[in-house]
């Protein structure tokens, strides 16, 4: 043993060896994510980004909607960290109270689109044929739709506001989610354990659920993590294009629309919600990035 | 070749006609009826009436389909309810300034994304790779709204180099381009890294540099040559996420552009030219998409024989 790489590596493995036993696939998981350290950072930061969530009002300083008009458009001070915007009102305050919203809409539309998007992919991988063809055809027109534009038809349709963002994110979201997972879930169908099972005689419902979806959890995390950030990013973009959150709502993006009209005398006013913005998504982004090499390093970006 | 070519010619096929559908759907799922949002609120029921027998509302649904196709190929798509001018004159207009937009944040993007992938690659976990990747991650986090008034701010309002918004001269697209390619060339930078450093693994790279081949040979004669094929693909799918992110900037930066009138035609209910809108964009992504699929399957003989 020359090489001490090659000897850290032997002690590891005769490590892992013992306690092969112990070693759940969560613990398995923490020691890998661990050594992510950006990941982690990113990690601790959304953790920070959730108890905001939850206590946001309490913390923040001020009220996010009541208008002080001695105090219009003022610059960072110590009684407003990130100044005032055009109605006096503590931009920090708003962005806190904002940070609510734009995790929920995040979230929420995520979860609803990879919900439907994973049903979709497991019924498409699992049926095959017609249902198969089917699925993915429907796929292919909302994916011929390119980037935000598909929940903009959406929001034409259903009208502006953030109730119809987050139906507009999720159905955005189905194909992604209806791809990925039918991909990961035509590999686990082909393995000798879910053939066996099916020899036995299970159900399709059972194969399915109990043996297909547990192989796809992994890709379908990833992924989950990975468009949180897109669909913050998308929720941002329509409510600073008009179509979302409307004023005084303290929504992020609406913010920033608000300020546009100040850029030339007071740049803070669209700054800060912008920081917010970026700071959310990059954390999220590398959270993903953390978790697809730690859980699924066959999967590039 | 031949084969190949015509295989994917017929295979948009049937997914032209389910995009031609919900886009024709799209004005019979608005809420309310559409004969009298053309014409307006307060037009009495003949003249509604009226309105609903000069669109062909009054008419079986497939008639309806029908005709909608048939007045696609004839340049026939409706009028704007907001001037009463042909969608068609609307669009025309506003084509050629989102088209130079996209092409040219394309063209730096690529570039620009390459150089970085390729530096990242090559120098693996040194602090090029570590920065250019960073700068990766964060030019896909950042809001492009966001970085296009940072732009503003600094370039045009206070040093005064760049025009704040429009469309004047050459030097109205350096900040928009700038701003609408960043995403893009994020992406390239991590695909082709990811990619380049795949085949840089293959034992024939490994043959080359046993040769005595210098490193840079190896690198941007051997490997990239090869790492290049999926990244054609990667970035073809961008411009998908060029036309939709064009909508947002244009926005920005008033730009008179297809972007800023989708979203003018929102907020005015403008349908028919919301619809034409939804349906160019969709065109133009397939139509990129295929000609991207024909160039890979050029590159690649392998795809051929599938």
């Amino acid at each position: 043993m020359a090489n001490p790489q090659t000897a850290e590596i032997a002690t590891e493995l005769s490590k892992g060896s013992e306690n092969v036993k112990k070693s759940s696939p969560i613990t398995e998981f923490w020691k890998k994510f661990k050594k992510q350290r950006l990941a982690m950072v990113s990690g601790i930061f959304v953790l920070l980004l959730v108890i905001i969530t939850i206590f946001g009002p309490a913390i923040a300083p001020y009220s996010a909607e009541e208008p002080d008009y001695v105090n219009v458009l003022q610059g960072s001070s110590w009684d407003h960290l990130a100044g005032t915007d055009a109605f006096g009102r503590d931009i920090f305050s708003r962005i806190i109270i904002g940070t609510r919203i734009s995790l929920f809409v995040g979230t929420i539309s995520v979860l609803l689109g990879a919900v439907v998007g994973t049903i979709l992919g497991l019924v498409s991988a699992f049926y095959g044929k017609w249902v198969d063809s089917f699925i993915m055809r429907i796929c292919d027109v909302l994916f011929a739709f390119p980037g935000i534009l598909l929940a903009i038809g959406i929001i034409a349709i259903l009208g502006p506001g953030l109730g119809n963002v987050i139906i507009a994110i999720s159905i955005f979201n189905i194909p992604n989610f209806a791809r990925i997972v039918r991909g990961s879930a035509l590999s686990v169908k082909a393995t000798v354990y879910v053939e066996a099972t099916k020899s036995i005689g299970a159900k399709n419902r059972r194969l399915i659920w109990k043996h297909i979806f547990p192989g796809t959890a992994s890709s379908i995390i990833v992924n989950f993590t990975m468009r949180i950030g897109t669909a913050i990013l998308t929720a941002a973009s329509l409510s600073f294009l008009g179509l979302g959150a409307q004023p005084p709502t303290p929504e992020w993006g609406a913010m920033l629309s608000n300020g546009r009209d100040y850029l030339s005398t007071s740049p803070h006013v669209t700054f800060y919600p912008g920081l917010a913005i970026f700071l959310t998504v990059l954390a999220f982004n590398l959270l993903g990035d953390g978790l697809r090499d730690t859980l699924d390093p066959k999967i590039k970006d | 070749m031949l084969q190949y070519v015509v295989k994917r010619l017929i295979g948009i096929i049937p997914i032209l006609f389910l995009v031609s559908i919900f886009i024709f759907l799209f004005v019979h799922l608005i809420p309310g009826d559409p004969a009298r949002l053309v014409a307006g609120q307060d037009a009495t029921l003949q003249d509604v009436e009226v309105v609903r027998q000069e669109l062909g509302l009054d008419q079986p649904i497939h008639i309806q389909y029908f005709n909608f196709i048939s007045g696609i190929f004839q340049g026939d798509i409706g009028s704007s309810i907001k001037t009463g001018r042909p969608v068609f004159n609307e669009i025309a207009s506003r084509f050629m300034p989102t088209f130079w937009l996209t092409f040219w944040s394309m063209i730096w993007a690529v570039i620009v994304g390459l150089l970085i992938g390729v530096i990242s690659a090559t120098k693996r976990n040194k602090w090029q790779d570590y920065l250019g990747m960073f700068g990766a991650v964060s030019g896909i986090s950042m809001p492009s709204f966001w970085l296009g008034l940072l732009l503003i701010q600094v370039f045009a309002v206070q040093l005064g180099w760049l025009p704040v918004g429009g469309l004047e001269s050459w030097k109205s697209y350096v900040l928009p381009s700038i701003t609408l390619g960043s995403g893009v060339a994020a992406v390239v930078a991590r695909f082709s890294r990811s990619s380049l450093m795949d085949i840089l693994k293959d034992d024939y790279i490994r043959t080359g540099r046993a040769k005595g081949l210098n490193e840079h040979k190896v690198v941007w004669g051997h490997g990239l040559k090869n790492a290049m094929i999926p990244v054609v693909t990667m970035t073809g799918l961008q411009f998908g996420f060029l036309l939709g992110g064009s909508i947002v900037i244009e926005t920005v930066f008033s730009w008179p552009g297809l972007g800023r009138l989708l979203i003018d035609s929102v907020a005015f209910r403008d349908y028919p030219v919301i619809q034409a809108e939804m349906l160019l964009f969709a065109l133009e992504f397939i139509l990129i998409n295929l000609i991207v699929d024909l160039i890979y399957g050029f590159l690649n003989p392998q795809i051929r024989y599938d």
